[in-house]
């Protein structure tokens, strides 16, 4: 009997950290066509961190999510326009303006112990009439009873889906199994569940693929794995997966991978790869988003990126803390001096 | 010398903590009134301790009691919504208003920035937390060149953040953002807001970021005085907010050309910023009600009674 799947296409919102948040409108068409016409469920589009994420901290968007929107919009035929907001950066002003440039569907993030905080944000996009979800950023943070919970907590603001959001790329195969069967345990039946892979560890193909086989509907995957760290779950590496296993979904294979290398991949200016830098994301359990960040820094103070990572993990900072980075440079920076005088 | 009596509305960790300022740092505020609307709840238990007037009905509750007419400077620590109905349920008494909520119905005030500018309005309005420890860096840095954008990044424990705070985040980033630019000086403002659960909790930590116009100086020059800006004003706000220190030395750097900053600016046709500021601090608390990393509770609640000490010191003068 073959298992449904809903496939949400990243690359333009979790593969704009990949880029640094720098892509023409033009660019988003194409790879909006090309998705839509290899028959994916949901396309999200947004700066990395969501709707009004350009900033010094997170980088400024090459351009507005408005003009990422608006082509998207421009183009897309069949797949449902999505979004993504962080409470605390982007606000229900940004959503309401998102939902008049065409987007109907959201998925509200928060680091996974902070979902109360979604609940003004979940309510107003289910009174605008679309579909929602919540996000559960950095799901390895907290132990599986604490984030079925938090899952819970998004249920009863109104989510039509809550996700396992491995922003880390930290959680192995057994973790995924946990936390899919615990939040199916704790939500209603009607509540969808989905999955977001990094592929930090190298697992993220295998986490969406046990997510699945655990109750998981709703898959993030996106063209050539564009994403922050070492990228999300690769969409072309995924559907064959899902062909071979026997998932219900209407993509096209050889779509996806001619959009994944001739779209996607030239447009990345450093290899989004499991490389020593994003594998210590992985390890370190470090939000994925700082990898681009930390090694500018690196590069501006002559900090080891491992080792701004590892203390990244160290500190236990949340998604959003991208202004430690520095610091923890100029603190290792003192550090040295202080040893050396 | 008789003290101005202060009611607080709202017996959560900010008026509770306010309570204590009061009661233990004041030179010319004396504890009038608690008011909450839950009558179960530990601020207005400890206040009751205290000896002072206490009402779980909310402002109606306030009107009400018997020492109403003494009561000169109300705060509110409530919720926007909250402090809209309270504003008008006390607008015919004439009492001054000092609003911790982020309902910004009056001036924004900022201590160490524009405390003199409103000393007579009716109602005043304290920002948000965030706003508090940031928005004096700003200025900092516009009274030395100009500032095409500011942003602000507040780092809080998640055990600090009530549920008025977690409820009403929109209203954090949408009032402190208008600050940066009302306050702050800066042309366009961006505010963030981090709640991080790690234990040990982590101490308030805020970022400012500022675009700016360098004009004719060399890096160095540059940031030689915006530098002496800042410390200045970090000794500022800590005299009213010991915790309060730059945990980094002030960076400056050139803006790299394919950084597209431009997005971030006001209008389109704003001239391009040439430096990026960042400043990096802590804002340990004084511990009065919750511990020290509760710095965001300390320095809301400090800057609020810096207002009401002001405002009760230019009525003395005024006697």
């Amino acid at each position: 009997m073959s298992t449904p799947i809903y496939v949400q296409e990243v690359s333009l919102r979790d593969g704009m950290h990949a880029v640094r948040h720098r892509i023409t409108p033009e660019d988003v068409k194409r790879i909006v066509i090309a998705a839509d016409e290899a028959g994916v469920d949901a396309i999200e589009v947004a700066h990395g961190d969501g709707l009004t994420g350009g900033s010094v901290n997170y980088g400024p968007g090459s351009n507005s999510d408005w003009e990422w929107i608006e082509a998207a919009a421009s183009v897309i035929k069949n797949a449902r326009l999505t979004t993504l907001l962080l409470p605390g950066v982007g606000t229900i002003h940004d959503l309401k303006r998102a939902y008049d440039l065409g987007v109907r569907s959201v998925r509200v993030a928060t680091h996974c112990t902070e979902a109360d905080v979604s609940a003004q944000h979940i309510g107003a996009a289910r009174e605008m009439g679309m579909d929602v979800s919540g996000f559960l950023m950095l799901n390895h943070m907290a132990p599986v009873e604490v984030v079925a919970q938090q899952a819970k907590l998004m249920e009863s603001y109104g989510a039509h889906c809550v996700y396992i959001t491995d922003s880390g790329g930290r959680l192995t195969m057994n973790d995924v199994r946990d936390r899919a069967r615990a939040y199916r345990d704790v939500l209603k039946d009607e509540t969808e569940i989905g999955i977001h892979a990094h592929e930090n560890l190298s697992l993220s193909v295998a986490n969406s693929v046990v997510a699945v086989e655990n109750g998981v509907y709703r898959v993030d995957a996106s063209l050539a794995g564009h994403g922050a760290g070492a990228g999300n779950c690769p969409i072309e590496a995924f559907i064959a997966v899902a062909n071979l296993s026997d998932f219900k979904h209407n993509c096209d294979l050889f779509k996806l991978q001619d959009a994944a290398d001739d779209i996607v991949r030239p447009l990345q200016d450093r290899p989004v790869r499991v490389d020593r830098e994003t594998l210590t994301m992985g390890y370190a359990g470090v939000y994925s988003s700082f990898l681009r960040h930390a090694e500018n820094a690196s590069a501006r103070y002559g900090v080891d990126t491992r080792d701004i990572l590892m203390e990244c993990g160290r500190r236990g900072l949340v998604g959003g803390q991208e202004d430690m980075i520095v610091d923890i440079c100029l603190t290792k920076l003192a550090e040295r001096e202080a040893a050396g005088a | 010398m008789s003290k101005s009596k202060v009611a607080i509305i709202g017996s959560g960790n900010i008026g509770t903590d306010l309570m204590i300022k009061v009661m233990r740092t004041s030179q010319h505020l004396e504890m009038g009134a608690m008011v909450g609307i839950d009558s179960a709840s530990d601020g207005l238990a400890r206040a009751a301790k205290f000896g002072f007037a206490t009402t779980a009905e909310g402002v109606e509750g306030l009107i009400g009691l018997p020492d109403f007419d003494d009561i000169e400077i109300v705060f509110d620590a409530t919720s926007a919504k909250a402090h809209v109905a309270n504003a008008a349920a006390l607008e015919p008494y004439g009492k001054r208003l000092i609003d911790l909520t982020p309902a910004a119905i009056g001036p924004y005030v900022i201590p160490a920035v524009n405390i003199d500018e409103h000393i007579d309005a009716p109602n005043v309005n304290m920002v948000t937390c965030g706003g508090q420890a940031t928005i004096p860096i700003v200025a900092a840095v516009a009274r030395v060149v100009p500032v095409a954008y500011g942003e602000i990044v507040a780092s809080i424990s998640s055990k600090s953040a009530g549920p008025g705070t977690r409820a009403n985040i929109d209203e954090f980033t949408e009032t402190t953002s208008g600050a940066i630019v009302q306050v702050g000086g800066a042309k366009r403002g961006k505010a963030i807001i981090i709640l991080n659960p790690a234990e040990p909790p982590l101490i308030m930590r805020d970022t400012v970021y500022a675009l700016v116009e360098g004009g004719s100086r060399s890096l160095e020059e540059l940031t030689a005085e915006i530098t002496e800006s800042v410390e200045k004003m970090v000794g500022d706000v800590a005299a009213y907010v010991p915790g309060y220190r730059l945990k980094q030395k002030v960076q400056v750097q050139e803006i790299p050309a394919d950084q597209p900053v431009e997005t971030l600016l006001a209008s389109a046709e704003d001239a391009r910023p040439t430096h990026q500021v960042s400043v990096f601090l802590e804002v340990e608390g004084a511990a009065h009600y919750l511990p020290a990393y509760a710095g965001n509770l300390d320095i809301m609640t400090s800057a609020a009674l810096q207002m009401a000490e002001r405002i009760a010191a230019s009525k003395e003068d005024a006697k």
